[in-house]
C-alpha cells in the first residue's frame, strides 16, 4: 500500500470526516494551552520595556531603581545579548542595543514575583533616547532619501535566496524577468494600470502569545509556548543564544490560533533570556492583548503598482508588477514573503511576458512576519481587480477572461518552472456555477444595489527548499498506536490528518489511533515549522512512511513465525491476516512482546516502532536577475472564490449575502475538516475586507483594541457558504493530498471588491471597503447626495 | 492587600475562597480553583473567551470581581457535561466541526447554554446576537451557530 495509489483505492479512513481527535477534550475545557500550564509558587513574571519612539538612539538605560525594588528577581537589557536572531536575515537582537526601530521595540526585560511588580519596575527603568527621523512608507523608503534604519545590513547572515541591498532600506529585491514586456505592450488591445494600497493587518489569535522560559545550573533552557514553530524556536534560541540545539527544550502544548504569528521566534527569545538571569525559577512572559496588536508579528502593508496587458481575444500577454512591502522593523521573516509575490507575481495564469520587481523595505512600523496567505491575499487582491478591469476594457465576460488564461498543467510559470497538473479551470467552473454567474438578482431593498464578484487565486508552499518532516509510529501492549509528530495542531486540525494517515497506512481502526502531546522537541520528531500549509502533504508523508515501517516490520515478524510469504499477509482491522492460510492475529498480542517460535524455539519481534520522513529534494535557486530556475516551488494549490454582495446607498455598508470556494486539495483526507478551512479562511478574508486595518501614525498604533480593531463577528457572516473540493492528485502528496488552510483567505478581498464594483460600478480603491468608505466613494462618484445637516 | 472570604457554587461544588479586592473572577477560577478551561483572551470584556455562568446569566468573568461573586452561583465550561455526558451543545459543536483550535469555544459554549436556558428555540438571529461578543477567528461562525440550532432541537427532542 503506497500512499500514491489513485483516489479510487483509498484505504479507509482517507477520505472520511472522521470526528477530530481533540474535540472532546476541547469542549469540555481539559485541553491544556500554555497559559494552562501550573508552574508552582517559585514562578516568576516577566513585563518588558518598550520603546515609545519609532526611530531612536539609545543613549542611557538606568536600570538601578527598578533593580532594587522589593519582588523583583532580575533586571535585563541588549547589553548581556548580543547574538542576532532571524528566520531568513538574521537582523534582530534579542532587546535592542543601541537603537530602537518601532514603537513597541523590547528595551528591558524584567522578572519579578508577581506581574504587577515587574510592571511596576518596568516603569522604573530609565532610558534615554536621541529621536530619529523615521520611515513610515515603504515607497519612500526604498529610495535614496530615507535615513537607512539598518546600516549594518550588509554584514547580517542570510540566506542565499534572499537578496539585501546593503546601504538602503531595500533587505530583498526579488526580481522576475520572463519574455520581453517592453516589446508586449504594442500588441495588446487592452492595458490596465492600477495602484494599490493594502493596509497592515493583525492576525489576532484569541489566545495571545504566552512563553514560560526556565535556565538551569547548566545553561539548558526549557522553553513553554504558544508556538506553531518549536523546532525552528529551538534552532534560533540557539544560535542566539551560542548554544547548542540539544541544549534548549521546546515544549508546544495547543495553539489558541496562530495563522503565521506564532511562527519563527519573537517574544518567545525575550523570555529565554529574562530567564537566563533567574537560573533555576521558570519566568512567564505573556502579552496583553494591546501588545499582541503591535509587538506580535503583524501582516506587513503593501503598496502595488500593477500593469497588465490583452489581446483583443483576451489573451493575457504582458504584465508588470512593483511591490514595495512595508516590512517594518525588521524583515527577518518578511523578505520571503517579498520573494514568495515575485515568484507567484503572475497570479494563477498563464502569461508570456512578465517583469516583476518585488522590494522588501525597512520602515520604522511594526515587524512584518507571515500571516495567512503569505503575501498572496495582498498581491491578489489588486491583481484580481486589474483581471476584472482587463476582462472589462474588452467586453468580455470575467470568468471568462480568466477560463482563457488560467493556469494549466504543462504552462511554463512565471520562474520558467512547468506547472503540474492542476484543477483551477474546474475550480472556475463550479463556483461560478454554484453563485449563479450572470444571473442578476433583485435587490432586497430601493435603496440597496447587488452585485457578484468572482476572484482565482493560487499559493506554493513559502519555505526554505528543504524544510523537511519525520514521524514516529509506535505501538502499545493492547495494538493502539501512538503516533509522534512535531507539527502543531493549531486549529487546522493536523493531528487528526496524522491519525487518519497513520489509521490508514498501517491497517488499524482510528480510534486505535493516538496522537502524542504536547509537542516536545525532546521527545517529537523535527518538523520544520507549521506553516506553509505545508503539514497535510509534507507531515502526511512522513506519517505515511512512518505506519508503513512499522507495518513492513509486523509482517515480517508474522511471516517469518508463521513461516509465510509477505505477500500473502495484510493487515486490516488491527489483525494480521493471511490471504493464503487464512490464519488471522490480533496486533494486540504482538506488538511489544513480539511471537513465539513453533516448538518452544524462543521468541522473535520486539517493540515496533516505525519511522518515516519528508524532505523535498528537487526545489532549485532562482537566479537574482531574473528569478528563473528550473523548480521555484514544491507545487501550487489553486482555487477561485465568489461572492454576492449588497450595497446600503444609505450608509455604504457592504454586506456579504453568500459565497462560494472551490479549492483544488488534491485529495480531501478529511472533506469536512477541508470545508471548515475554506470557509474559516473566506471569514477572514472577508473580515479583511471590510473592517480590518492597523491605524498606524507616524508609527504609533492607534488602535490596539478589539473595540477599535474589529473582526468579524456572528451580526456579519452568511450562512450561505458552500465549499466545493476539486481533486486533482499531488504527484508526491500522501494519497495525492496538498494543502488548502491559508488559501481560502487569498482571493476574498478581490472577489468582494469585484462584487462591489459590480452592484455600483465603483472601485472603492485600498481595502478595508468599510461603510464610511464605500460611502464617501458613493458621494465622489455621484451615485449618491450626501446627507444635508 | 486585603483578602475577602467568600463562599459560592462553582460547578455545583460548595466552594471557600480568600481573594483580594481587585482580583477578577477570571483569575479566581483560573488561580484560585485551577478551573483553566476559562480562557483570558483580552482581559477587557471585548473577546467573550473568558465567558462563564453567573446565576445563570453570561458574563464576561474578566469583567466581574470576585469579591461580588459571594453567594453566587458559577457554572463555566468545566460544568457542563454531566456525569460524563456531554451537554447538547457540546455535542453539537462537535458533530457540525464547529471546534478549531478551541480557545473560544468554552466561553461560546457558555454563552449557547445560556440562550438556550432563556430561549430553548432561538431564531438564527437569536443566536447571532447571543454569541456576537464571542469571538472566533479560526471557524468563520457558521458551523457554531448551525450547532446551537441543533442543540435546540436535540434539547427539545429530550425534554
Amino acid at each position: 500500500m503506497t500512499p500514491n495509489q489513485p483516489a479510487t483505492s483509498v484505504p479507509h479512513p482517507i477520505g472520511d470526516s472522521v470526528t477530530r481527535v481533540d474535540a472532546k477534550e476541547k469542549v469540555i475545557g481539559a485541553a491544556l494551552f500554555s497559559d494552562d500550564l501550573q508552574f508552582g509558587p517559585g514562578l516568576l513574571y516577566a513585563r518588558i520595556k518598550r520603546s515609545p519612539h519609532p526611530h531612536a538612539l539609545i543613549k542611557r538605560i538606568d536600570t538601578s531603581k527598578a533593580q532594587a525594588l522589593p519582588g523583583v528577581k532580575a533586571v535585563v537589557t541588549g547589553e548581556s545579548f548580543p547574538g542576532m536572531t532571524g528566520l531568513y536575515l538574521q537582523d534582530r537582537h534579542i532587546f535592542c542595543r543601541d537603537r530602537v526601530r518601532y514603537v513597541g521595540d523590547p528595551v528591558a526585560g524584567v522578572a519579578a514575583v508577581s506581574e504587577a511588580i515587574a510592571e511596576q519596575a518596568v516603569e522604573l527603568i530609565e532610558v534615554e533616547y536621541e529621536p530619529l527621523q523615521g520611515v513610515f512608507d515603504p515607497e519612500f523608503g526604498a529610495t535614496s532619501e530615507a535615513p537607512v534604519l539598518h546600516p549594518d545590513l550588509g554584514k547580517y547572515k542570510v540566506q542565499n535566496f534572499i537578496f539585501p541591498k546593503p546601504g538602503t532600506n531595500i533587505s530583498n529585491h526579488f526580481r522576475i524577468r520572463k519574455g520581453d514586456v517592453d516589446a508586449a505592450w504594442s500588441q495588446c488591445a487592452a492595458i490596465v494600470e492600477h495602484s494599490y494600497r493594502i493596509p497592515h493587518i493583525q492576525h489576532v489569535p484569541i489566545e495571545p502569545h504566552v512563553a514560560v522560559a526556565k535556565v538551569d545550573e547548566n545553561g539548558k533552557v526549557t522553553l513553554w509556548g504558544t508556538s506553531q514553530s518549536p523546532f525552528a524556536q529551538r534552532n534560533l534560541i540557539a544560535i542566539a543564544l551560542g548554544i547548542s540545539q540539544s541544549d534548549v527544550e521546546v515544549i508546544a502544548p495547543y495553539v489558541g490560533g496562530g495563522f503565521g504569528c506564532k511562527a519563527g521566534v519573537s517574544m518567545e527569545a525575550l523570555a529565554v533570556a529574562v530567564a537566563s538571569k533567574t537560573k533555576g525559577k521558570p519566568v512567564k512572559l505573556r502579552l496583553t492583548r494591546e501588545e499582541e496588536f503591535y509587538t506580535a508579528f503583524v501582516r506587513q502593508g503593501m503598496v502595488a503598482h500593477f500593469k497588465m496587458g490583452c489581446d483583443a481575444q483576451g489573451r493575457l500577454l504582458a504584465m508588470q508588477n512593483r511591490f514595495y512591502w512595508d516590512g517594518g522593523a525588521y524583515t527577518e521573516y518578511g523578505v520571503n514573503i517579498t520573494r514568495a509575490s515575485g515568484y507567484s507575481s503572475s497570479g494563477p495564469y498563464d502569461v508570456p511576458n512578465v517583469k516583476t520587481d518585488s522590494f522588501c523595505v525597512y520602515t520604522n512600523h511594526p515587524v512584518g512576519g507571515p500571516m495567512r496567505g503569505f503575501g498572496m491575499p495582498e498581491m491578489h487582491t489588486g491583481l484580481e481587480q486589474c483581471i476584472d478591469e482587463l476582462a472589462l476594457a474588452i467586453e468580455m465576460d470575467p470568468v471568462q477572461f480568466r477560463r482563457i488564461n488560467c493556469v494549466q498543467g504543462g504552462d511554463t510559470l512565471v520562474t520558467g518552472m512547468t506547472m503540474h497538473p492542476t484543477g483551477l479551470s474546474e475550480c472556475l467552473d463550479k463556483a461560478a456555477k454554484a453563485i449563479d454567474w450572470g444571473r442578476k438578482v433583485a435587490p432586497s431593498a430601493p435603496n440597496k444595489r447587488r452585485g457578484k464578484g468572482i476572484a482565482a487565486m493560487w499559493k506554493a508552499p513559502a519555505m526554505s527548499p528543504n524544510a523537511s518532516s519525520s514521524a514516529k509510529v509506535a505501538l502499545n501492549e493492547d495494538g493502539t498506536v501512538t503516533v509522534s509528530v512535531g507539527g502543531q495542531d493549531i486549529g487546522q486540525g493536523s493531528f487528526t490528518i496524522a491519525a487518519q494517515m497513520a489509521a490508514a497506512a498501517l491497517g488499524v481502526p482510528i480510534d486505535w489511533v493516538r496522537v502524542a502531546t504536547p509537542l516536545d522537541t525532546n521527545y517529537s520528531p523535527y518538523e520544520w515549522q507549521t506553516v506553509a500549509s505545508r503539514l497535510t502533504w509534507s507531515m502526511g508523508n512522513a506519517v505515511a512512511a512512518a505506519a508503513r515501517d512499522a507495518r513492513q516490520q509486523i509482517l515480517e515478524l508474522v511471516a517469518k513465525a508463521w513461516n509465510e510469504k509477505i505477500e500473502d499477509l495484510d493487515i486490516v482491522d488491527g489483525n494480521v491476516i493471511s490471504y493464503k492460510s487464512e490464519e488471522t492475529i490480533s496486533l494486540k498480542n504482538i506488538a511489544i512482546y513480539g511471537l513465539p517460535l513453533p516448538n518452544d524455539q524462543g521468541w522473535i519481534g520486539g517493540p515496533v516502532l516505525g519511522r518515516g520522513n519528508f524532505m523535498p529534494t528537487y526545489v532549485t535557486g532562482l537566479n537574482a536577475e531574473t528569478g528563473q530556475g528550473p523548480r521555484a516551488v514544491v507545487h501550487y494549490t489553486t482555487g477561485v472564490q465568489a461572492v454576492e454582495v449588497e450595497v446600503d446607498l444609505d450608509t455604504g455598508k457592504v454586506q456579504v449575502l453568500r459565497g462560494v470556494g472551490a479549492f483544488d486539495v488534491g485529495k480531501a483526507i478529511n472533506p469536512e475538516m477541508v470545508k471548515a478551512q475554506m470557509e474559516g479562511g473566506f471569514v477572514q478574508g472577508m473580515s479583511t475586507a471590510l473592517f480590518e486595518s492597523l491605524q498606524l501614525k507616524e508609527g504609533v498604533l492607534q488602535n490596539p483594541s478589539f473595540v477599535d480593531y474589529r473582526i468579524a463577528t456572528t451580526s456579519d457572516v452568511p450562512m450561505d457558504i458552500q465549499s466545493i473540493i476539486v481533486e486533482v492528485p499531488q504527484d508526491d502528496g500522501p494519497w495525492g493530498a496538498r494543502g488548502v488552510g491559508e488559501h481560502s483567505m487569498v482571493p476574498t478581498v478581490a472577489a468582494i471588491a469585484n462584487a462591489i464594483y459590480d452592484a455600483i460600478g465603483i472601485r472603492v480603491g485600498a481595502p478595508p471597503y468599510s461603510a464610511e468608505k464605500v460611502y464617501l466613494a458613493m458621494v465622489d462618484a455621484g451615485l449618491v447626495k450626501e446627507m444635508e445637516g | 492587600m486585603a483578602l475577602h472570604h467568600i463562599t459560592l457554587t462553582v460547578n455545583g461544588e460548595f466552594e471557600q475562597v480568600d481573594v483580594p479586592s481587585q482580583m477578577t473572577l477570571l483569575q479566581m477560577l483560573r488561580d484560585k480553583l485551577a478551573l483553566t478551561g476559562t480562557k483570558n483572551g483580552c482581559n477587557a470584556g471585548e473577546c467573550g473567551a473568558c465567558t462563564v455562568m453567573v446565576d445563570g446569566e453570561a458574563v464576561n468573568s474578566c469583567m466581574v470581581l470576585a469579591v461580588e461573586c459571594q453567594g453566587a452561583n458559577v457554572v463555566t465550561v468545566e460544568g457542563l457535561a454531566k456525569d460524563g455526558v456531554l451537554d447538547p451543545v457540546q455535542q453539537a459543536i462537535i458533530n457540525h466541526g464547529g471546534v478549531q483550535c478551541g480557545f473560544c469555544t468554552p466561553g461560546m459554549l457558555i454563552s449557547a447554554r445560556a440562550l438556550l436556558n432563556r430561549n430553548p428555540e432561538p431564531s438564527e438571529d437569536d443566536i447571532r446576537a447571543a454569541l456576537v461578543g464571542n469571538l472566533c477567528r479560526c471557524t468563520g461562525y457558521v458551523r457554531i451557530i448551525e450547532a446551537v440550532q441543533e442543540a435546540a432541537k436535540r434539547q427539545k427532542a429530550l425534554n
